[in-house]
């Protein structure tokens, strides 16, 4: 059994309401996504920014309210918990932030921001207590713990990722969203927090929902991917095969535009026209065909093409694909 | 406290001016009535009385701003005036900070109907006539305490600071640290006490620096119209009040108390308007 499983998620907000508050038009954030995270896995979420990923990730962990669908949590279904089962849940579940330094309150210090999820859980009872498990949850992170006094401020980017990522430790979970932690990071410190976050998978047998808007960054740490555009999932392969061979015009297009290491690989960029168009108006038939460089007419702008397997483990959402 | 924060205290002139003329007006008020010469409703009626007219500043020993229209100590009345009007803004103040901070604190954090209801009735209170209002409750209760005053003044006037205390508890909201603290399972009450309501208490306090000295206005108006404090207590409003029938003959009787209403209302303006521009670069 998957650790986490959603089936047809949906999130719209509100974008207009009339004066007596009734909603007059919606976004449609999320579309109808199911998918899974196995324990000790990586499953990356890629798109690009507006498309819904981060959304996702915060609807599973009941940070946003989802308007449809369900999502399981070792079975148990968390979209109708009741406030009090789901503190207890979200023990297990915690989530990573893209902007190191919006995440901590500046007015904490490193210390307490640790202490407090401990003191509230129950997990320590003690100022001993409390000492020595912050200072093991920083040195976990790669800090050292003299430094545990200091408020936000004083540290660098990358510091306070890792503070970050221990605060999402303090309560030993098991699943963890990382919505685009290394996005705002300088690229020399990107590599050291993948290294870090792949570590502590394998140390304490973490599941991450990894969210990510490129996919060069996520290859190394993917056991799957799944890539999300307008609020649906386009394809969802095993990582090595979806890197090999993109099944989706869309996925084809991402990958030409991630740098490759390699002056004398010759490489033919694929760049899309055009932006993505509006949530508020997504365009009929398939969501991508305006941009899509092989779309048909006739069938791309009129049917919408579902999400289909094709392969082991793969599936795709694309008329043309084969 | 940030020690950013106060340092831009430090760089701030007028906050700086404004704290000084505070704290003078705020000593004054503590003092007053200590250091009063003279009881404020004792009547020295041949000393400071001349044919029914007051005697004027530096015209007698041992009372060095005269008399008012009824032979009482001019300067005893108006430093006791001090601790009235200054006691009834400050608590006026608190209620309305009190009131105000809660309401947007909860309209901003829970949002949906209990936001809109909320809102709807700052949208009420804000459309009474404040002057009709307390004079209405004034006459129908028949009450005229500094508690009564300060309540009144205190009810009718939290709205605003309700309103920018739930814009900046929505903007707080939205921080990714207020996010970690619901995604680790905090209680509402933690999470807007220990990481909203900081973002919103800099804010806050200096509007309600600046309310301070709407409130010292409002009190007189209301006392001016004789419907605040009654005789023989002094405010000073009520001295002001008092006195305009003799302006012409003794124009300092007027003069006194209004300039301390001025330079109280100016001190608490600067520094409310400096206190703000500390919190909050930005506005």
């Amino acid at each position: 059994m998957a650790l986490v499983e959603v089936e047809h998620l949906s999130k719209r907000f509100v974008a207009k309401r009339s004066l007596w508050g009734r909603a007059l038009r919606h976004v449609h954030a999320v579309e109808d996504v199911s998918l899974y995270v196995k324990e000790g896995e990586t499953l990356s979420l890629v798109g690009e920014s507006g498309c819904g990923k981060s959304t996702l990730g915060r609807c599973i962990l009941r940070l946003h309210e989802p308007t449809s669908g369900s999502v399981k949590f070792r079975g148990i279904e968390i979209t109708k918990l009741p406030p009090r089962e789901l503190r207890t849940l979200r023990r297990e579940m915690q989530i990573i932030f893209q902007d190191p330094h919006g995440s901590l309150n500046p007015r904490m210090t490193v210390r307490q921001t640790l202490a407090e999820p401990l003191r509230v859980h129950g997990i320590v009872t003690s100022k001993g207590e409390e000492e020595d498990r912050v200072a093991e949850l920083m040195r976990r992170v790669g800090l050292r713990p003299e430094l545990m006094n200091r408020y936000p401020h004083e540290f660098s980017g990358g510091q306070k990722q890792r503070i970050g990522i221990a605060r999402a430790l303090t309560v030993s979970p098991k699943f963890i969203v990382a919505d685009e932690p290394i996005s705002a990071l300088d690229v020399s410190i990107q590599a050291q927090i993948v290294n870090l976050m792949r570590d502590l998978q394998e140390e304490l047998g973490l599941s991450y929902l990894f969210i990510a808007h490129d996919l060069a960054i996520v290859e190394y740490l993917s056991h799957r991917v799944a890539v999300m555009y307008l609020g649906r999932i386009v394809e969802e392969a095993a990582a090595r095969d979806l890197y090999r061979e993109p099944k989706h015009p869309y996925t084809q297009a991402l990958l030409s535009a991630a740098p490759v290491p390699d002056p004398k690989r010759e490489k033919k960029r694929l760049v899309l026209a055009g932006d993505v168009p509006s949530p508020l108006a997504p365009p009929p038939g398939c969501a991508f065909h305006p941009r899509c460089p092989i779309a048909q007419r006739g069938l791309c702008d009129v049917e919408r093409p579902e999400l289909r397997p094709i392969g082991e483990g793969r599936r795709v959402a694309c008329h043309l694909a084969r | 406290m940030d020690p950013r924060v106060i340092s831009r205290f430090r760089r701030n002139r007028g906050a700086l001016a404004g704290a000084a003329l505070v704290s003078f007006v705020l000593l004054l008020g503590l003092v007053g009535p200590w250091i009063a010469p003279h009881p404020p409703a004792k009547q020295f009626r041949t000393e400071l009385l001349e044919q029914g007219l007051p005697v004027g500043p530096l015209e007698r020993e041992g009372h060095l701003l005269g008399g008012d229209q009824l032979g009482r100590d001019q300067l005893s009345r108006l430093l006791h005036g001090a601790r009235l009007s200054i006691s009834i803004a400050l608590l006026a103040t608190a209620i309305a900070v009190f009131i105000g901070v809660s309401v947007g604190l909860v309209s901003g954090y829970l949002g949906g109907f209990v936001d809109g209801a909320l809102m709807r009735l700052v949208d009420i209170v804000l459309s009474l006539p404040f002057l009709l209002i307390a004079i209405v409750a004034q006459k129908s209760l028949d009450a005229s305490g500094v508690l009564f005053i300060s309540t009144l003044l205190g009810v009718l006037s939290w709205t605003s600071l309700a309103r920018i205390t739930r814009a900046k508890t929505m903007q707080a909201r939205a921080l990714e640290y207020v996010e970690a603290a619901r995604a680790l399972g905090f209680r509402g009450p933690r999470i807007l006490f220990r990481h909203v309501l900081p973002n919103v208490a800099g804010p806050a306090f200096a509007i309600g620096t600046l309310m301070v000295a709407n409130m010292i206005l409002a009190e007189s108006a209301l006392s001016f119209l004789g419907f605040g404090l009654q005789p023989p207590a002094a405010s000073w409003g009520s001295m002001l009040s008092e006195s305009q029938t003799l302006m012409e003959w003794q124009p300092t009787l007027t003069l006194f108390p209004a300039l301390l209403i001025v330079i109280t209302v100016f001190g608490f303006n600067l520094l409310g308007e400096g206190l703000r521009d500390v919190f909050d670069a930005r506005l």
